[in-house]
């Protein structure tokens, strides 16, 4: 029940689970594959009560027809980004063609973007905080996780019901006090506001990660403390390798939040030289765009610039990823 | 073994007076490591959630450029709130997209997750495919949006011509301004679409054999097992969404404004956080944001507990007898 991640790893979903001796055909196996899940239209129904091969082919077909939409659909949801990437190799005056293939392919909106704005430092400064902020969030997380699944307390239902609680508050509220916080310690104009905060741990990863630990055995820990292990011993060489799974999750999520985040760097980045990739870009924006005269091909190209290391991340981490959303929302 | 290890301390049955003291002893210590480990998330919540949220209740009733000390007004804020037109404007675009997106979000992650969990084995595929526009950041997004609905030359009125309608100006025309930040919030229902796949994949395939028995057609079992089975991920994706969506910013902003407060569109996409983010951080009026910020927490818890009350009649989560 209070397992959250263990359970239902995808990838594993897909597999038959057939009773045995109600689909004794291999050809059938096959299909009762493809259609489990999708049972709500009767199609997992045994081949003997119905003309097996009319049956069969009538699947086939829905199958043919399901696949044929997720197609399109994959074209609708692909082609805006495709297209982007390809509006970047276009000249100026051809960025609003619709082809996807350019009729003048040019790398000169690349170099312009290099000499219009340091590019290169927003990307460097982007990569430090990421970094900085998904490593911390995880190690801090990851301890005030332990600390609510193994030990066993007075109040600790109530500390931890305030944990979820805090999960619940808009970041508004909290936004300006943290300015002043960051601004009276002087730090406003710097990159730290922009990850300290991390060492803290956040309420979400820690109620994803206590999850998790709490379906981890227990005799082990306690095998452990009995041969002489201290806490952090335990926490450390035994509870957080065991916990690597989620750990994968929360550190991808936090590298996506951060890599991504705009307003924070709005609120607390100045000069040009700090910059993040968002702020960048919006920076960017502003002075090709609102302005005056919109310089298309320089935000276009900014823009695939500041994508292309979320998509490689993404591609990296797909299957942490995957598995950390779908689990994410089962008890929610 | 379970007197080493951080067991509940159970003095009261334990007849042996040392035996007691020394468990008492290790629970204290354990009490004390379990403090340690939670330390971080302590110190963050003192600093980090527990001040701002009393000095922002403060600040809420003061005048506080930064420069000069606040300046206590009582309650003038909430006052001029409620005389502020553009409050009422940000708040009404907000209610606005947030309520028309969420029905039009819930129904296109559904519909897909239905459609991949009917594709087998090639769903994964098509599941990547459907993620990626989460991972484009949303300035980038933004941008995108821009392009793609430009009035004139874009790629959505492009397309909306072959069928020979004329689309409107959606980055411009104020009608349509929020329908288009709508449309393209639907490009990024991938994260949702993924949670409800995972919630329709673990529906017990005896659970519809049994209806089927019973003589469920696809409509009923629809209806009586698959939505009921996945209502806890549809409950989930709602109350998240929503609280996103009273908070919308990135997009809108990269999009609408520009540096010198320079806006178009009538401030068609002038939502609640733009405008309290202008006024703490562009006009420095933190008191009045402050005010605003409260405004906020009060409108999400309001919206969240309604949707927590009817969700107690409408959610059935497993190994409950349902209502």
């Amino acid at each position: 029940m209070s397992r959250v991640l263990p359970q239902g790893t995808p990838g594993q979903e897909f597999e038959p689970e057939r009773e045995p001796g109600t689909v004794p055909v291999a050809e059938e196996r096959k299909d009762a594959a493809g259609s489990r899940g999708g049972g709500a239209a009767g199609s997992a129904r045994p081949a003997s009560t119905r003309s097996g091969r009319s049956a069969r082919r009538g699947k086939r077909v829905r199958r043919v027809v399901v696949i044929a939409v997720l197609t399109l659909l994959t074209v609708i949801f692909a082609y805006p980004f495709v297209w982007l990437v390809s509006a970047s190799f276009k000249p100026r005056g051809e960025v609003f063609d619709n082809a996807l293939i350019p009729k003048t392919f040019t790398l000169d909106n690349y170099v312009q973007v290099w000499q219009e704005a340091p590019v290169g430092l927003w990307l460097l400064n982007t990569a430090i905080v990421t970094v900085l902020a998904a490593v911390t969030v995880t190690l801090s997380s990851a301890m005030v996780a332990w600390g609510f699944s193994y030990f066993r307390f007075r109040g600790r239902g109530a500390l931890f019901a305030l944990v979820l609680g805090s999960m619940m508050l808009p970041g508004a509220v909290t936004m300006i006090p943290t300015f002043l916080i960051w601004n009276g310690l002087g730090f406003v104009g710097t990159l730290v506001p922009l990850w300290a905060g991390n060492l803290f741990g956040s309420a979400f990863y820690i109620f994803l990660l206590r999850q998790f630990m709490l379906g981890l055995p227990r005799e082990l820990f306690e095998a452990a403390r009995v041969d002489g292990a201290s806490q952090w011993a335990v926490f450390w060489r035994i509870a957080v390798p065991l916990t690597r799974p989620a750990l994968a999750v929360v550190l991808v999520f936090e590298v996506q939040a951060v890599w991504t985040d705009l307003m924070r760097a709005l609120i607390y980045l100045r000069d040009s030289s700090t910059f993040t990739i968002p702020r960048g870009l919006k920076s960017l924006v502003d002075a090709f765009g609102f302005g005056g005269e919109w310089h298309w091909e320089i935000i276009v190209t900014a823009s695939v610039i500041a994508t292309i290391p979320m998509i490689i991340i993404f591609f990296l981490g797909q299957k942490q990823i995957i598995q950390g959303v779908s689990t994410s929302g089962l008890k929610g | 073994m379970t007197a080493v290890a951080p067991a509940p301390a159970r003095s009261a049955s334990d007849p042996d007076p040392q035996r007691r003291r020394a468990r008492r002893r290790a629970s204290r210590r354990n009490v004390l490591s379990a403090l340690l480990f939670l330390s971080p998330w302590i110190i963050g919540f003192l600093v980090f959630t527990l001040w701002p949220l009393i000095y922002s209740a403060y600040l809420s009733l003061t005048d506080y450029d930064v420069i000069n000390d606040p300046n206590f007004v009582g309650f003038d804020n909430y006052v001029q709130l409620f005389q502020d037109p553009k409050i009422a404007l940000a708040l009404g675009n907000t209610l606005f997209f947030t309520f028309i997106q969420i029905p039009l979000y819930v129904l296109v992650s559904l519909a897909l997750a239905l459609l991949l969990n009917r594709a087998g084995r090639s769903s994964g595929f098509f599941r990547t495919m459907f993620f990626l526009p989460k991972m484009t950041p949303p300035v980038a997004v933004g941008i995108l949006f821009l392009l793609l609905f430009n009035g004139q030359n874009g790629l959505i009125n492009t397309v909306l011509g072959w069928f020979g309608i004329n689309g409107p100006a959606w980055t411009t025309d104020p009608a349509w301004v929020k329908p288009g930040l709508i449309i393209m919030s639907l490009w990024t229902v991938g994260a949702s679409v993924i949670i409800l796949l995972a919630a329709l994949q673990n529906v017990p395939e005896e659970l519809y054999e049994s209806a089927r028995i019973d003589g469920a057609g696809f409509w009923r079992q629809s209806f009586s097992v698959t939505l009921p089975m996945i209502s806890p991920a549809l409950f989930f994706i709602i109350v998240v969404n929503t609280i996103a969506g009273l908070q919308t910013f990135d997009e809108a902003y990269t999009a609408f404004f520009g540096a010198g407060n320079t806006t178009y569109s009538n401030d068609a996409a002038l939502f609640y956080v733009i405008y309290l983010f202008q006024q703490a951080f562009q006009f420095l009026h933190m008191g009045y944001a402050s005010a605003m910020a409260w405004i906020l927490f009060f409108l999400i818890m309001i919206v969240t507990a309604v949707q927590l009350i009817v969700s107690r009649r409408v959610v059935y989560y497993e190994g409950e007898a349902p209502k």
